[in-house]
C-alpha cells in the first residue's frame, strides 16, 4: 500500500497538462477501420474526413444541398447539367462541376479535376471494394474538361442530379499505388499504410499522427486557402465505453464528447442534469429513424388491422417525453419532418388503447380474460427482437411490451447480440413478429432498398436487399421509381405525399421516433451548429469559435 | 530435457493447428459477415454491392476452403490483413502484445509485491491480521474490475485530478503516468487469488516436521519463511502464474477499454465483434501460444525448484 501511495505521490508530481491551449480535443465512440474514404463508409470516417476533405457537395445544418468544393451548383437552370441522350437508348445527364479556386493537398499539390476523375475509377473498380453508393455507380463517363472543370455523365435523370458525394484523391500519390495492382489496392492504401503522409489531404486540418484504433492528431494544413479554423491542433481520442467517456470529459483529458459519434440521448440528459451547469449540451433530431419492422409473412401481424391496433397501443409521446426529455420528435411517417417532402396528410396514430381494441376484435382477436383469442383458439402472442446490449432499445421494449399487454397483446422479447441479429435474423427475415432497429438515410433519399418489392431478401437472392418486412405494392414500387426521376419539385412532393400515406395506412413498420444526437460541448467553444443530417459538424469546423 | 522440450514443442504445434481449424470453423459459422455489418443501417447499397464485395473478400467460398486458404499463406508468414485496423494483422498485434505486456507484467509483479508477504504474515500469525487479510483478499476477489476501474477513474482523474483517465501517454514519463491506474486495476484484481494460494500453502507448510524442527532449532521467523516456506509455497503460485499468463494476455479487455490501451484484449474484443477474421484468428493463436508457454515455463520451474520432479 505504501508503494502505491509513493506511486501516486510521484505521479501527481509529473503532473502533465492535459491539453495544449491551442488544441481541442475531441471523444468519439468509434474509430474509422480505413482512412480512404472508398473503402469504408461509417460515421466515424466521415466525422474525420469532414477536417482533412470536402464533396463536391453536401447538405447544410438546413438540408440545403450545398457546394462543397464546387464553385456554384450545377443546374439545368444554368446550364452545367444538361439532357444527354445515351448510347444504349435512355435518357442520361451530364453533370459539370467547376472547382473552387486555390485548392491544393497539404503538401502543396494542387487539387484537380484529374484527382476526382481517379477517386471515380478506383471507387468503381470491381477488384478494390470499394464501398461506394450510387452516386458513384451511376457516373458512365467522366470527362475531365480542364484542371478546374469536370464533368460527369450520370446514367439517368433524377431529382438529385447535382448532389455529389465524391472526395477527390491525390493522383499524385495514390495513382501509381492503385495501377500497380488494383486487387491489393486496399492494402496499399497511403491513407492507411502511412496516414500522416503529407499530400492526403486538403481540408482545413491534416493528420500528423495516427495510433490505430486509438488516437488521431491533425494541425492546421499551411496550404488551406479558405477561412482559417481557429485551433492549430485536433485530438480525436477514441473511447469505447460511455462511461469512461464522461469521466475522460470531466477529468480534462477531452473538451467534448461528438454528438455523431458520442453518447445516447438518455445518458446525454443525465449529464446535463448532474453537469449542465459547466457544459453545454446540445441535442438535435437526426435522420435516424427507429421504427419496428413487421414480418408480414406471419399470420397474426399479416393483417394490417393488427399492426394499425398495434400502433394505436402505443404511447409514443409518453416514450419521447420521459425516456428521452423530448429530444426525439415522435415519427408520424417514415420521411423527417425536417425534409421539405414531409406530409402532414397521413392517417395518424395518436395513442388510443380503445381504437386498437376495436381494430383488434375486427381482425378476428377477442379478449379472453387478459389475452387475446383467435376463432381457432390461438393467443395472439408476438415476438419481438433487437440488439442486445443497447439499453435504450431495451428500455423501450419493456414499454411497448406493458403498452401492448394492457390492449391483451403478448409479446415475447428475443434479442440477439448485433452481429446475429443484423447479420442472420433480420438479414434471413428470422425475427419472428416485430424487429426494432434503424434506418439512416441522406436527406430526400429514395426508400428503394427498404420499401420496393424487388429488394426482399430471399435464399435464391443469397439474402440479399433491404426489404426486411416482405413488403410488396405494385403502386408503392410505382412510387419509387417516379421519385427517382421526377426533378420537379412540386411533382416530387405530391408522390412523396402518396408514399407516405400508403406507408402509414399499410403500416409495413411501425413508426417510432427520430433519433436525436447530443452534442456535449465546453462553455467556451461555440458555433458548432449540428445538422441532423449526413453532414458532420466537422464540415464547418472552421466556422468553430473559442468564446 | 530435450526430448522433453521436442516433445513439448510437437504437443504446441499440434494444439496450435487444432485451436486454429476450430477458431476459423467457429468465426465463420457465426451469424453475419462482415459485408452485413458494413450493409447494415446503410440502405445506400444494394443486392448487387453486397454480392460484390462477398466476392472481392472471398466470403462466397465455403469455409475450409477458406482456412486451408488461410492455413497455406500463414505457413508461408502471411497471416493476412486486418480489415478493422487497415493494416497486416501481425504489425496490429505486435503492437498490441507490447501494450498489453506493458500493463501486465507489472501488475502480475505487483500482484506478487502485495499477495506473497500479506500471504506469508496471515499464515503465520493468524487471529485477526488472518482474518483481516482474509477479507481482503475476498473483497479483491469480489469486486468487479469494471467498477473498481471506474471507481479509480473517478477518484483519482475527475476529483482530485491527480492521474490522467486513460490514454497511452507521451513519452516514458508520461507512459508511466498513464499506467498507474490499469496496473493498479489489474494487480488489485488478481492479487486476491494469489493471497488465498500463498496463504493456504504457507499454513500447511508450516506444520511440516521440518519447520516444526527449524524453529525448535531457534530458525527466525523471517528466516524460516524465506529458507524454508516460501520456496515450498511457490509450487503452488508457479502453477497459477502459468494458468494466469494466457487469462492475462487476453483477458485484460476490460481494463484496457475504460484506460484505452490497445492491448490484446482490447485488439480481440474488437477483431470478434467486428467480424475481423485475420485478426481474431492470430490474437486467439498468440494467446494459446502464451498459455502453453507459461505451462511450460511453470513445468520447468516445477522440475529446477523440487529435484524431485522429473520432466517425462
Amino acid at each position: 500500500m505504501r508503494i502505491l501511495l509513493l506511486s501516486l505521490l510521484f505521479a501527481s508530481t509529473l503532473a502533465l497538462p492535459s491539453a495544449r491551449a491551442d488544441r481541442l480535443t475531441i471523444g468519439v465512440s468509434q474509430y474509422a477501420a480505413s482512412l480512404n474514404h472508398l473503402l469504408e463508409a461509417s460515421v466515424a470516417q466521415s466525422y474525420l474526413l469532414g477536417m482533412t476533405t470536402r464533396p463536391l457537395t453536401l447538405y447544410d445544418a438546413e438540408w440545403n444541398l450545398v457546394c462543397g468544393v464546387c464553385k456554384r451548383l450545377p443546374s439545368f437552370e444554368n446550364g452545367l447539367a444538361q439532357r444527354r441522350p445515351l448510347a444504349g437508348g435512355g435518357m442520361g445527364v451530364a453533370v459539370t462541376y467547376e472547382l473552387k479556386p486555390d485548392l491544393a493537398w497539404d503538401d502543396g499539390t494542387p487539387v484537380t479535376a484529374q484527382d476526382f476523375k481517379l477517386a471515380w475509377e478506383i471507387g468503381g473498380d470491381p477488384a478494390v471494394g470499394a464501398l461506394v453508393g450510387e452516386g458513384y455507380r451511376r457516373i458512365l463517363e467522366v470527362t475531365v474538361v480542364d484542371d478546374h472543370t469536370i464533368t460527369f455523365l450520370n446514367d439517368r435523370v433524377t431529382f438529385n442530379y447535382n448532389a455529389s458525394a465524391i472526395i477527390p484523391l491525390p493522383a499524385h500519390l495514390e495513382e501509381a499505388i492503385y495501377r500497380q495492382d488494383p486487387g491489393s489496392y486496399a492494402t496499399r492504401t497511403l491513407y492507411d499504410t502511412n496516414p500522416a503522409a503529407p499530400g492526403l489531404a486538403f481540408g482545413p486540418y491534416r493528420i500528423v499522427e495516427a495510433r490505430a484504433g486509438s488516437e488521431l492528431l491533425l494541425e492546421r494544413n499551411p496550404h488551406w486557402s479558405g477561412k482559417q479554423p481557429v485551433f492549430d491542433q485536433v485530438k480525436l481520442v477514441t473511447i469505447n465505453n460511455t462511461a469512461a467517456l464522461e469521466a475522460n470529459l470531466l477529468s480534462g483529458a477531452i473538451d467534448m464528447i461528438a454528438g455523431e459519434l458520442g453518447i445516447a440521448v438518455p445518458q446525454a440528459l443525465a449529464f446535463e442534469r448532474r453537469h449542465g451547469a459547466d457544459y453545454r449540451v446540445l441535442f438535435r433530431p437526426s435522420l435516424a429513424y427507429e421504427h419496428i419492422d413487421v414480418n408480414l409473412d406471419r399470420p397474426f401481424v399479416a393483417d394490417r388491422r393488427v399492426r394499425q391496433a398495434l400502433l394505436y397501443a402505443i404511447d409514443r409521446q409518453a416514450i419521447v417525453d420521459r425516456l428521452f426529455g423530448d429530444k426525439q420528435p415522435v415519427a408520424i411517417s417514415n420521411l423527417s419532418p425536417l425534409s421539405a417532402n414531409h406530409s402532414d396528410d397521413v392517417p395518424h396514430y395518436p395513442y388510443d388503447p380503445e381504437k386498437a381494441a376495436q381494430l383488434l376484435e375486427e381482425a378476428g382477436w377477442r379478449l379472453d380474460g387478459k389475452q387475446r383469442k383467435n376463432a381457432g383458439g390461438d393467443s395472439l402472442v408476438l415476438t419481438i427482437g433487437t440488439t442486445a446490449g443497447d439499453r435504450t432499445r431495451e428500455l423501450v421494449q419493456q414499454v411497448l411490451q406493458s403498452q401492448w399487454r394492457a390492449v391483451g397483446v403478448e409479446v415475447r422479447i428475443l434479442n440477439a447480440p448485433a452481429r446475429t441479429f443484423f447479420g442472420q435474423e433480420v438479414r434471413e427475415r428470422d425475427y419472428g413478429d416485430l424487429a426494432l432497429f434503424a434506418w439512416f438515410a441522406a436527406p430526400g433519399s429514395v426508400p428503394r432498398t427498404t420499401l420496393r418489392s424487388s429488394e426482399i431478401p430471399t435464399a435464391e437472392n443469397g439474402w440479399a436487399g433491404q426489404n426486411y418486412t416482405g413488403y410488396r405494392n405494385p403502386e408503392v414500387d410505382r412510387l419509387i421509381d417516379e421519385l427517382e426521376i421526377t426533378i420537379d419539385a412540386e411533382a416530387r412532393k405530391v408522390l412523396w405525399a402518396d408514399l407516405q400515406r400508403i406507408y402509414m395506412t399499410d403500416l409495413p413498420a411501425l413508426p417510432l421516433y427520430w433519433r436525436a444526437t447530443a452534442f456535449i460541448l465546453p462553455k467556451w467553444l461555440g458555433n458548432v451548429r449540428p445538422t441532423g443530417n449526413l453532414s458532420p459538424t466537422t464540415y464547418w469546423i472552421e466556422d468553430w469559435l473559442r468564446n | 530435457m530435450l526430448r522433453y522440450l521436442t516433445q513439448r514443442l510437437l504437443e504446441s504445434v499440434a494444439v496450435l493447428f487444432l485451436v486454429s481449424a476450430g477458431t476459423y470453423v467457429l468465426l465463420g459459422l457465426m451469424p453475419g459477415d462482415p459485408i452485413d455489418l458494413m450493409i447494415s443501417g446503410n440502405p445506400e447499397l444494394t443486392i448487387e454491392d453486397a454480392q460484390r464485395l462477398r466476392a472481392v473478400y472471398g466470403l462466397d467460398q465455403p469455409i475450409l476452403d477458406r482456412y486451408f486458404g488461410w492455413l497455406g499463406q500463414a505457413l508461408r508468414g502471411e497471416f493476412g490483413y486486418s480489415r478493422h485496423f487497415s493494416q497486416p494483422a501481425v504489425s496490429v498485434l505486435g503492437d498490441a502484445v507490447w501494450v498489453t505486456l506493458s500493463v501486465a507484467a507489472p501488475a502480475l509483479l505487483l500482484a506478487f509485491a502485495i499477495a506473497i508477504p500479506l500471504g506469508l504474515l496471515a499464515a503465520l500469525r493468524g487471529g485477526w491480521l488472518n482474518r483481516g487479510i482474509n477479507l481482503a483478499a475476498l473483497i479483491s476477489l469480489s469486486l468487479p474490475t469494471f467498477w473498481l476501474a471506474i471507481v479509480l477513474i473517478y477518484l483519482f482523474a475527475v476529483e482530485l485530478r491527480w492521474l490522467p483517465a486513460g490514454g497511452m501517454g507521451e513519452g516514458l514519463a508520461g507512459r508511466l503516468e498513464h499506467l498507474i491506474l490499469p496496473v493498479s486495476v489489474l494487480s488489485l484484481s488478481i492479487a486476491g487469488v494469489f493471497l488465498r494460494f500463498t496463504r493456504a500453502a504457507a499454513a500447511e507448510i508450516l506444520g511440516q516436521d521440518y519447520v516444526r524442527t527449524a524453529k525448535a532449532k531457534g530458525v527466525a521467523s523471517v528466516g524460516l519463511m524465506l529458507r524454508h516456506v516460501l520456496p515450498n509455497a511457490a509450487l503452488p503460485l508457479i502453477t497459477l502464474t502459468g494458468l494466469q499468463l494466457g487469462a492475462l494476455f487476453s483477458g485484460t479487455v476490460i481494463v484496457e477499454i475504460l484506460f484505452r490501451q490497445l492491448g490484446m484484449g482490447r485488439v480481440l474484443y474488437d477483431a470478434v465483434l467486428g467480424n475481423d477474421f485475420n485478426l481474431a484468428l492470430v490474437a486467439l493463436l498468440l494467446t494459446t501460444a502464451a498459455t502453453l508457454l507459461g505451462n511450460l515455463l511453470a513445468d520447468l520451474s516445477h522440475a529446477w525448484l523440487d529435484p524431485r520432479i522429473g520432466l517425462r
